[in-house]
């Protein structure tokens, strides 16, 4: 901020405080041809309304008085006046970097320790998984759900169907950086409404569904040239690419031949956030196993 | 003397859009309680929004505050601001082409919310949520209530200009300017728009405008309800004029600082916060100042309140007004706001003001006027007056009690750490545990609706049926003892 609008900011607001302080002086003075203390003013509107001139009680100055001063001595110890700092030189952002950098030193060791133990050791230990538990209901239940079985569009974590890998790596990796999975539009590129309905038949009977046998032999024609570039042509999917099974009869999204026609058509994105700033790599380790104990 | 005494008030004064008003502070009261009430529900029951989109939570939530803000608060705030600058001005308001085109406009207001927000068609801005063109129509008919009231004040036949009209005068000023300046936005199709302001930048001016529509709309017009109604119901002067001048100006400089507060703990810089903070403290005396006037205007006369609901009404509003603008300033403080703000206290304390301060002032300025404006020596029932009153306490009492207890257990449950430092409880554990609440809240919600349906019936059978008044009351002084107690009790 610049220091005009600084002295600016600092000018109007002493200004308002001490005119409460005139103010209160102003009205304590008595002026001549006033009516007397307890008296009514003299004034009268709708027939019987009337003001007592009484003074201003006491005890209510004095609490006026006080707010006013701890707000002159606050403005000197904490900012409120522009740029002026304060004296304690306190801010927010100390205040939070202070409390993360105490919580670190606290509790940093046992985590540490954790950290230091391999994966599939920790995901045996019972009071590691309690705690790992215990993240993973502050920071994962909200998308993955409370039983970590997932919703519409976020994944079930206590199966063994992974879209990117179920190694401990891989999960300590998702944790950390974060995915972003990205399923193009198909729609257009398969010629529309037949070509998609010939696909979804495909793609169905991949995971041993009734289907319309000549459309999804018609399908598998599309699929191998259009589809398999990420889920293979096998269909049994890419973890490097984050690209789903279609096989296992699992959907992320819904397996009813509608909802897979609307996947194919109008593609799907999901994201997952990167955890790594704000959980740190002792954290995400312990989360991992807590993970890949559920499947394992 | 008069002897066709409703003629010669009416030619007096325009009581018509008071009327009107008044009425209509009744009905939307009840509509807007209503979607209260329903929206409490689906926080017990969430399967209560039938799974359609215009039935749910985030789309009723809205409609719930700007029927209850504006429909119910807007037409108590025109009825009596209508009724007082005329009786106190001893003019008939300015224009009655222009009064009447701010009832009709500002009902139209109030159906286009109740259409756009269950469709979804919304700013997103809190309090401020209707879109350009709605927004458009609110300030064309709220400058046309400045000119009626100004007007009005400027005709006036009395020298001076009564306290109570300070109070209206500030909170119609402010109010145009708060909206005006927090609605800017760019238009991109007559449903859709975008506020002129980015990021935190917007975020202040968000606040700004949301904290000053409790300041000058909940609070200052208010106070302008209480500095007629109370010394009018219990027939003593104001305690005291200097107060009033004291508590006015720093009520009205101090609280445009406070918007800050709401935004503890953010992207806002320190210094705005801690500005917020402090003038939220300083707050504190300007909003005692009010309800000591009102409530010292009852010294010696308090023995009234015993077996007058009127004024039970306005003064335990007053209760209900220090109490939340003493909390107020305490949960503005840092260390106090860590812990409360996101939580259901924040909810209970906005209900403690808001059905214990402004729905209670309110129904006794409304059980004051109808009989006074439809010209009827009295309400239908006082024993209907009387249950009104306590089931509204009981209900206010239950709802603020729940919410209170909800969200210091929430703000708790947040921050209990474990001895390896992960949190204790996820948030769904601490959602769990405010079902109770949520429950005992619905309670009150409900005794608090059901008390306003018994108000409509009473003023129902008020106007149609009640023996109408053969005298001028408001000119002679001469009716029962409940109606003008000035008569009865003050004045000898």
């Amino acid at each position: 901020m610049s220091s005009f609008w600084s002295n600016y900011i600092i000018i109007i607001t002493l200004l308002n405080i001490f005119g409460c302080l005139w103010l209160i002086k102003w009205a304590s003075k008595k002026r001549a041809g006033e009516a007397n203390e307890g008296d009514v003013t003299g004034h009268v509107w709708d027939e019987n309304l009337e003001e007592l001139n009484n003074p201003l009680p006491r005890w209510w100055l004095w609490l006026f008085y006080i707010t006013i001063a701890f707000s002159l001595i606050y403005f000197f110890f904490y900012p409120g006046l522009g740029n002026v700092k304060g004296n304690f030189g306190w801010s927010q952002v100390d205040q939070y970097e202070q409390e993360v950098a105490q919580a670190n030193k606290e509790y940093g060791p046992l985590f540490a320790k954790y950290a230091a133990t391999p994966i599939t050791e920790l995901a045996k230990d019972k009071k590691a998984n309690e705690i790992g538990q215990r993240l993973f209901l502050t920071y994962c239940s909200t998308c993955h759900g409370s039983d970590a079985k997932g919703a519409r569009g976020f994944p079930n974590l206590t199966d063994k169907d992974w879209l990117y890998g179920g190694s401990p790596e891989a999960i300590k990796t998702t944790i950390m950086n974060g995915r972003n999975g990205m399923m193009p539009a198909m729609g257009a590129a398969l010629g529309g409404d037949k070509g998609i309905d010939e696909v979804a038949n495909y793609v169905m009977s991949l995971s041993g569904r009734k289907v319309d046998e000549s459309k999804a032999a018609a399908g598998k024609a599309r699929f191998e040239m259009m589809c398999a570039a990420c889920h293979l042509a096998s269909g049994k999917g890419n973890q490097a690419l984050g690209a789903a099974n279609l096989t296992d009869n699992i959907w992320l999204y819904g397996g009813s031949a509608g909802v897979i026609k609307q996947t194919i058509t109008n593609g799907r994105s999901g994201k997952m956030p990167a955890h790594k700033n704000f959980l740190g790599e002792d954290k995400s380790h312990l989360l991992a196993a807590y993970i890949y104990s559920l499947s394992n | 003397m008069m002897t066709n005494n409703s003629n010669a008030v009416a030619e007096t004064y325009n009581y018509k859009v008071v009327k009107q008003f008044t009425v209509m502070t009744v009905i939307w009261g009840i509509v807007g309680m209503l979607v209260g009430v329903i929206i409490a529900a689906q926080l017990v029951w969430p399967q209560l929004n039938f799974d359609l989109p215009w039935l749910t939570y985030s789309r009723l939530r809205p409609l719930h505050t700007n029927a209850v803000i504006f429909a119910f608060g807007g037409s108590a705030l025109m009825a009596t601001s209508f009724y007082v600058v005329q009786r106190t001005c001893q003019v008939r308001l300015f224009s009655d082409k222009l009064a009447a085109f701010v009832f009709w406009g500002w009902t139209l207001v109030i159906l286009l919310a109740a259409v756009t927000l269950p469709l979804g068609i919304t700013t997103s801005k809190e309090y401020a949520e209707l879109e350009w063109p709605i927004d458009i129509l609110i300030a064309v008919v709220w400058v046309a209530y400045a000119i009626v009231f100004f007007g009005t004040i400027l005709q006036r036949k009395v020298k001076h200009i009564y306290v109570a009209n300070w109070f209206y005068g500030a909170f119609i000023l402010t109010v145009a300017v708060l909206h005006i300046v927090n609605s800017a936005a760019l238009p991109v199709t007559m449903t859709k728009s975008y506020s002129v302001y980015a990021g935190t930048v917007d975020a202040m001016v968000q606040w700004w405008y949301g904290h000053n529509a409790v300041g000058f709309f909940l609070t200052a017009g208010f106070l302008g309800i209480m500095y007629y109604f109370i010394p009018k119901q219990v027939g003593k002067p104001v305690y005291s004029y200097r107060l009033s001048v004291v508590h006015f100006w720093a009520l009205i400089s101090t609280y445009m600082w406070a918007g800050p507060h709401h935004l503890h703990y953010t992207a806002l810089p320190d210094w705005t916060q801690s500005l917020g903070m402090a003038f939220s403290l300083i707050l504190l005396a300007p909003s005692w100042g009010g309800m000591i006037n009102g409530i010292m205007t009852l010294s010696g006369a308090w023995y009234k309140l015993r077996q007058d609901p009127i004024l039970k009404f306005l003064v335990v509003s007053l209760s209900f007004y220090g109490m939340s603008t003493f909390e107020g300033p305490m949960m503005s403080i840092k260390t106090v706001n860590a812990l409360s703000h996101y939580t259901d206290w924040t909810i209970g304390h906005v209900h403690s003001g808001a059905l214990g301060w402004v729905a209670l002032v309110s129904i006794g300025a409304m059980y004051f006027l109808i009989p006074k404006v439809f010209n009827r020596e009295q309400m239908y029932s006082i024993k209907f007056m009387e249950m009104h009153f306590w089931i509204s306490t009981l209900g206010i009492v239950l709802y603020i009690a729940a919410m209170w207890i909800a969200g210091v257990m929430q703000g708790l449950m947040w921050r209990a750490v474990n001895s390896d430092g992960t949190l204790t409880y996820s948030f769904v554990e601490s959602l769990e545990a405010t079902y109770p609440y949520y429950f005992v809240r619905l309670l009150g919600g409900l005794l608090f609706f059901s008390g306003m349906l018994l108000m409509a019936y009473n003023m129902y059978k008020t106007i149609n049926g009640s023996p109408i008044r053969d005298k001028m009351p408001d000119l002679e002084g001469a009716e029962s003892p409940l109606a003008n107690p000035a008569v009865a009790g003050g004045q000898s």
